[in-house]
Formats: structure tokens, sequence, C-alpha cells
């Protein structure tokens, strides 16, 4: 386990039996008894006074919380590369997430954190780990550090989708502390027992997919390996029996400008958020100033990442009383055409449900230098990501790509992991 | 000489009557020590999310009714950024794009007779902290009881034109809303503040001149001043050329009776406003609005007029009683607890006014049930209770509502359990009465001789023996037949 992957909770939650997992928690996930730091100079060492609910929930459910997972500065970056405490490289000298090498390493059963801008996602679809973003509004974000509120939610990476299943089932469920949180009936429907039974009752966020449709559009921007993995799963699915075809033009052009949208809306709401950073209550505090004016600047300028301060200067921009109309409002407008767009294409006139097939990323592996050579990746390659954050559509990445579903289609979509692992994809080319 | 005329708009600011702050269960009382009524919401630590405290809305929907606006059932609250020490989130979450009401009007009373004011808009949201600056160590401290605390905006069109307008303008909106129970609207207590926006054009012309605003004024008599100078200052600047009048929001100094300059346009800040998008867009659908509509008071002035005409009350005790809506509730519940009109209202305005005085009460403040009033006036008028007791009593519930216990259901019962519930057995008083007798003979000889004044000794002594417990004219006529013996 490198240096700067995990923290160890000084008192770690025990196991409470066999069943139970261990657990790392992302870094914006509130914890009172180890520092949550954003990946930030800024809030490196930062304790909170109290806890996320998905924090309790799983120590309440029993499960081991080992400790806390690095993550990019405010998570929000491309995969990890952007941490005050370093990137992350796996066993083969690619660049990864610290949660995706801690269940690489075996060193944990799932990674729970927020999902921002896809940084998991990628880092799962590369590492063959199974991640799910659930649909929006079904896990408390009381307790997260918050960036991009409109659209972030809690997401689990885990080895296999059973287990991602198990840690769902705990942390699903509504929360008052969460103006967001949707009423207790609708959350429950993506937990097993919650899905079985509206499967039972026919109703169609709980039924079998039966149709996947391919998003062409995207799928071009990718590179030949992609493409090629995008074939086998395809080929795969139809041998399972899952019609799949393309997405319409309109869709693969509303796709084409999601990320340009998200990226207006997301650095819009991390400026906003993170305005509160400057240096004063707590945090990172310069230590040469005469002004107030002077600390606020000083401690933010020293304490924030390159990228942070792209969004946060992009962010007060799109904001800007002159820009509103033509940036921020468009965005919101695009955000709307996107989930319409999307209903459009889960229509479905047989019983089973229909999901959407994107890549996770456009390569199979990312370097250093490759985030080196453009530190902006999250700001473009986020264009596979950016449909179902803008959305708080649930997505599912496994087997190197990802699905997107209709609201609640969440347990479905964990179904699905083992046709897209790439050894049933393996399989079927052999 | 060219007249001029003064153009003003307000926006009123109003601390909300809540029990908690607007997105945390924090206590709304900014009174309290520093920093005891906080949590981690209020005070902007990272990972809290603000819920929306319905009955903020309840109170937001109330003023607009009350100010006869458009009520937006789709509301929703938005982001505002800045930065001061005072803000702890570094953004106040308030109403931008979609306010709780709209386009309403304030009818007040000038030398020409009735006038309109327009309201543009009523919008919620939450106060920032308060500043503490202490010269002497040349530090500032910050109390973040007031962060969050709910208050609404009322923003007038600039249809006001002296400052007589601007203060029936401000009394008639607190008396409004102290009457729907929004608000306490006290300008001494700042729980109601206003910003004068003021302009000065020749009278007849149809375009504004230079508007200048003066924040946070807080005492209506300032504000008078204030717009007394700020308008000489306009006219001399455009007469004499004094100064260039500029758009700028200026302070008031009323020690020195001038205002001063305190930032430009140029200087002002972009707020970068958004949706919160914490807070799901609040629908308000038929039952609530309806709810609230039905629960909305009679205006004080048909209450005044209901209380001449059909009740029968004089003017002077109607102006008195519709001062305060807590008066008024305690006047209606003591006549339907059977209190005759003339009665309750001396009660009121006398007695429990009396009381209220004295504890530095405002009559908002009244704690007595129209109900117990009702009944202790009828234990009185029935010789239960003596007067005197009957305002000891009332003075024992005022006791009972500041130790924070409540006020007890039926009066006779709590009479009797004080112990001041007037002796009904005559056996007792006429035992009492030949003790006080056979105990002073000379006083009794010198009653029976004549002098009739000779009686208030007697009658002093038993009402002493017996603690005040008794009905008077009883009393008094067994004494008499019992010295004629």
């Amino acid at each position: 386990m490198s240096e700067n992957t995990l923290f160890i909770a000084e008192n770690p939650s025990e196991k409470a039996g066999a069943d139970q997992l261990t657990i790392g928690l992302d870094d914006l996930i509130l914890t009172q008894d180890m520092p949550t730091s954003a990946g930030s100079k800024m809030l490196a060492g930062f304790k909170s006074l109290f806890a996320a609910r998905v924090d309790e929930r799983l120590r309440e459910a029993g499960h081991h919380v080992a400790g806390k997972v690095n993550i990019g500065e405010f998570g929000f970056d491309f995969l990890g590369e952007t941490s005050y405490f370093g990137p992350v490289v796996d066993a083969n000298g690619n660049l990864t997430t610290a949660a995706s090498k801690l269940l690489a390493d075996a060193a944990v059963d799932a990674v729970v954190g927020l999902d921002v801008n896809g940084a998991q996602a990628r880092a799962a679809a590369l590492s063959d780990q199974v991640h799910l973003k659930p649909t929006y509004g079904c896990v408390s974000r009381f307790g997260t550090i918050a960036v991009a509120c409109s659209g972030e939610t809690i997401d689990i990476t885990a080895s296999s989708a059973d287990v991602a299943q198990q840690v769902l089932d705990v942390l699903a469920g509504h929360d008052d502390s969460d103006g967001t949180s949707l009423p207790a009936s609708e959350c429950a429907r993506i937990t097993s027992g919650g899905s079985a039974e509206a499967a039972t009752a026919g109703e169609a966020f709980a039924s079998p997919i039966t149709h996947v449709k391919v998003a062409r559009g995207l799928l071009d921007t990718a590179d030949a390996d992609t493409k090629q993995l995008i074939d086998a799963v395809i080929d795969n699915l139809n041998a399972q029996g899952i019609a799949v075809s393309d997405t319409t033009a309109e869709t693969d052009a509303l796709f084409a400008v999601g990320n340009l949208a998200w990226n207006i809306l997301m650095c819009a709401e991390l400026c906003n958020n993170e305005n509160r950073f400057e240096g004063m209550k707590y945090g990172y505090h310069t230590q040469k100033y005469t002004t107030i004016g002077e600390l606020y600047t000083k401690s933010r300028t020293e304490a924030f990442g390159i990228l942070t301060k792209t969004a946060v200067l992009y962010g007060s921009e799109v904001l800007a009383t002159d820009n509103y109309d033509r940036c921020y409002d468009k965005a919101l407008r695009i955000r709307r055409l996107i989930s319409e767009a999307f209903a459009k294409e889960f229509a479905n006139e047989d019983a089973g449900q229909t999901v959407v097939l994107l890549p996770a990323c456009a390569k199979r592996s990312y370097s250093l230098a490759d985030v080196e050579a453009n530190p902006y990746l999250a700001f473009e390659e986020n264009r596979f990501t950016a449909p179902a954050a803008i959305t708080g559509l649930p997505a599912l990445a496994a087997g190197g790509v990802q699905l997107v579903g209709p609201a609640f289609s969440d347990a479905a979509l964990l179904r699905m992991a083992n046709i897209l692992s790439p050894a049933n994809c393996a399989g079927k080319e052999a | 000489m060219t007249a001029y005329e003064t153009v003003i708009g307000l926006e009123v600011h109003v601390e909300l009557a809540t029990k908690s702050k607007i997105f945390c269960s924090c206590t709304n009382g900014s009174d309290a020590e520093p920093n005891t009524h906080v949590c981690p919401a209020c005070c902007g630590m990272p990972g809290m999310l603000p819920v929306a405290n319905r009955q903020v809305i309840n109170l937001g929907m109330t003023a607009g009714m009350m100010l006869n606006c458009h009520i937006n059932r789709t509301t929703t609250f938005d982001k505002k950024s800045y930065y001061y020490p005072d803000l702890p989130a570094s953004y106040q979450t308030t109403q931008w794009f979609a306010p709780i009401a709209v386009n309403g009007y304030v009818t007040i009373q000038t030398e020409d007779g009735p006038k309109d004011i327009r309201v543009k808009q009523i919008h919620m949201e939450e106060d920032a902290g308060k500043l503490v600056h202490d010269n002497w160590s040349y530090t500032s401290l910050v109390d973040f009881n007031r962060t969050s605390v709910p208050l609404i905006e009322i923003v007038s069109q600039p249809d006001l034109r002296s400052a007589d307008e601007v203060v029936a303008y401000l009394e008639r909106l607190r008396s409004l809303l102290r009457f729907a129970k929004v608000s306490g609207a006290r300008m001494e207590k700042g729980t109601m503040r206003a910003d004068v926006n003021l302009s000065v054009r020749p009278a007849g012309s149809t375009e504004l001149g230079v508007r200048t605003e003066m924040k946070n004024m807080a005492s209506i008599a300032a504000i008078r001043r204030a717009i007394e100078y700020e308008t000489a200052r306009h006219i001399d600047a455009i007469e004499n050329g004094t100064e260039e009048l500029v758009q700028e929001t200026r302070g008031w100094n009323d020690d020195a009776g001038k205002s001063f300059a305190m930032r430009n346009k140029e200087t002002a800040g972009d707020y970068r406003y958004f949706p919160d998008p914490n807070i799901m867009p609040i629908v308000i659908d038929d039952e609530w609005y309806d709810n609230i509509h039905a629960s909305l008071p009679e205006l004080p002035e048909v209450k005044r007029e209901h209380y001449v005409e059909s009740v029968g009350l004089s003017d002077y005790d109607a102006d008195m009683l519709t001062q305060s809506r807590a008066f008024c509730d305690c006047f209606e519940g003591a006549m339907a607890a059977g209190a005759a009109p003339k009665e309750a209202a001396n009660w009121i305005i006398t007695n429990c006014a009396g009381v209220l005085n004295k504890r530095g009460m405002t009559s908002d403040e009244l704690p007595v049930p129209g109900s117990a009033l009702g009944q202790l006036i009828g234990l009185v008028g029935d010789g239960k209770v003596s007067n005197a007791n009957g305002k000891r009593l009332l003075e024992t519930l005022f006791d009972l509502d500041a130790q924070g216990e409540s006020i007890p259901e039926d009066m006779a019962a709590f009479a009797e359990a004080e112990g001041l519930l007037n002796s009904s057995d005559t056996g007792a008083l006429e035992a009492v009465v030949a003790a006080v007798i056979a105990a002073d003979p000379e006083t009794a000889q010198a009653y029976r001789d004549g002098r009739e004044k000779a009686l208030n000794p007697l009658f002093g002594a038993c009402m002493k023996q017996l603690k005040g417990k008794c009905d008077t004219q009883v009393l008094r006529n067994l004494l008499i037949e019992e010295l004629k013996k």
C-alpha cells in the first residue's frame, strides 16, 4: 500500500461479523475520528465536528471503516492527479486513483466516496472494477464537502457488483438533513429488497434490461482500443439476447455538449462552495499578511492547486451578471434537454427497460505524463461521464464501459455488471 | 424658485418571529450570549446542508397576503456570493429569481387622503452575523447568533414623496406585520430596519434624479431626519452645484445629523446569484395556500369599527385595543368567556397594560389568554374574588408565563389553589366580626354613637383577619348589622 493512498483511522470501527466489509471512505466524506482533507492543502488535517451520514450508516451496519482514501483536490479532477498528497500509479505504472489501487491490492472491499466529475468511474473502468453512481437523491450527501451539489452523489467502487449492492443497501435511505433526499419509499427502490419487490409488482425501473443503446456520437472520440472494447461488449450483449441499437443523432448532439454545460454548472457551484475556505476560521492560514483581504487572497493562492484555481475563476466568470444568461442559464437549459433526450431513449415498448452504453474514457490507460501534458483532461474527457452527472441518472461502470439507466434502475444496472465484464466479453471474442 | 419633489423607495428588512433559524434547528434569538445559538450549519462549516424551515415560508406567505401581493406558487432560494467576516459560508441564501410574493400594495393615510404604496416584492433570506468592534484592543469579534436568522425584505416601488409618507408607510407595515404575528417589527431591537432610496427631481418631471441609498436605518426619528437632510443635500447640489451627485450607498450618522458616502456603483460587488441546488423549489399547493389565507387576521381598522359599531366600545377603548393583536385576541377571548365588553376592555387597558408597563413588556407580549381574563372578571363580578385579589391573580399569571409555565385553564380552581377565593361561609364571617367588635369596644361604641367613619378601622381589621378573602359588600352589611344589635 503506497503511503498516499489510505490514511488509517486512529480508532477504526470493528467488523461486527464475517459478512461485514472493510470499507474506505474518500476524503470528501467527513469523519470525526480521522481528518478530512478533500485532497487539498487548504484542508490538510482538517477534523470535522460531525460525521457524514454514510459513515454513520456503515458503522451502524457493523462494517469496518478502515480509513480515508486519498482523492484529487475537491474530487473533480481526472484521475486523482491533483491531490495535495500526490497522484497514485498502479502496478503497471499507469495513473489510477487511491480507491482503485486499494481495491486492486485487496486492502478494502469497497470505497465509498463522492462522485463529482467521474474520476472514480474512470478509475474503476480502467481497473476492471465495479463503480456505481446511484440515482440522485437516494443516498444522503449530509456530511460531504460540497463541490457541485446539483449533480454529485455518493458513489461506490467495489470488486464485484454483489459487494456494491450490499453497500448500497446500507447507504440508500431518506435523510431529513439533506433537502434533496427523496422520500424513503423512493430511496428503497435501489436496494436489493426494494428492487425485488418492485420487480414482482412489474415496476419498469426494476425490470430486466432488454435493450442497450450505444451513444455512437461520443464513441467517435474514443481511441481504437476503446472502440474495440465497445464492439466486444456489444457482441456479448447480443449473445445474451439483449437488443442493441444506437442513440439518435439528436441525443448524440446533446451528449457532445453535455460536458461543456456540466463544466459551467460544476465550476460555478465549486467556486461558490469553496469560497468559504478563506484561511480565517480553519484550514490553511497564510503566515504573512497585513489586511484581511490579503489574508484571504494569500491563503487561497498558496493552498489551492492549479485546477481548483481554474475552476474558481471559470465558475466566477460564468456567474457574473453579464454572463449569466449566455453561460449559466444556458447550461441549465442543456441539462433539461439532456434529461429529455435520455427519457426518449429510455422509452421501451416491451416489458424490459432500455439503458445507454458509453465508454468511461477515451483510452484504456493513462500515464502521469498524459495529465502533465494536459492538466485540463478533467474538463475535456468528462464528456463520457457528464451526461449522467448533469442529469442525476444512475450510472454503472464495469468491464471498462458505462451504462446509464433510468432513475432507480440502480439494482438492474448492477445485475448487468457480469455481462459487461471482460472475462465474458473476451470469452465471446475467442 | 423651482419646486422639487422627493422620490423615495424603501427596502425594509423584518426579522421573522420563528422559533428556529431558517435552515437549521438553532434557536432564533440573537439577544442571547454571543455564539450560543450556533451549529455547524449556521457557522458555514463544510458538510452541512440547508433544510428550509416551513414556518419561515408560512410567515413569508402571510406577509405577502397582508400586503396584497401575488404569491408565487413556486418559489426558490438562491445563493448570493460575497466575502465578509460575518458571513461564514461566504454566501447568503436569499431569493432572487422567484421571490415568495410580488406586486402588492400598502394603503397609507396622507393629508390628501388614502394613498397606495406599491410593493414590488417580498423575499425571504437569512441574516448575517454581527461584528463587534473593540477599538481598545483593535480587534473585531464575530457573533454568529444572528447568522441564518430568518428575514423578509419588503421592497417598495418609489411611490413615497415625503418623510411623513415614509413614516406612515413604516407604521402601517409595522402594524400589519405585528397583527399577523409575522414579526415583532421593533426598530429599537433591530428586528425591523430600512434602507432608504432617495432622489430629487423638479416637481412635475417624470424622470428620476440621481439615487442614493441609506442603509440600515433603525429608528423612525432618524429616518425622518435623514430624509430631510438628504433631500436638502440633493437640492443644494442641483441648485448650487455644491457637489456632483453620484449613485452610491451612504450611511447615516444620526449624532452628526449627516449622511456620508460608503460605496458607489463602480465599486459595488457582483453578487453572482444562482439557484441553490440544495434547496428544492418550494411548491405551494392550494391546500397550503388556503390554510395560510384562512389564518389571516382581521385588519386593525376592521376590528376597530366592529368594536365601536357592534360591541359598543368607546372610540378611545377601541383605539387602545386595536394597537395590539394580543390585546384584541385577549379582549375577544374574554368576551367569549362571558365578560362584559366594557369590563374586559378596562381590565386590558388598565390592569394588563399596567403590569406590562411595570415589567417593561410590549403590548404584543401580553401572556394572558382571553378565556383566563374572562373567567377572572367573572369571579370578581360574582364577588367570589375581591378586586384586589383579582389583580393579584393577574400578576401571578404573568409570573407563571415568565417562568415558562402554562396558564391554568380553570381560574376558579386556580384562585382557590392560590388561597385567594372569598370565604362564602357567613358563619366564619360572623365569628370574625364578633371578635373584632369585642377586641375594640370603644370604636364600636363610637359608631353606635353616630360617628360613621368609625366603621372603617373595624372593616379594615376584619379584612386583615380574613386576608382580604371575602365579598366586601357582604362583610360591610354584616358588620353594620352586628353593630346595630
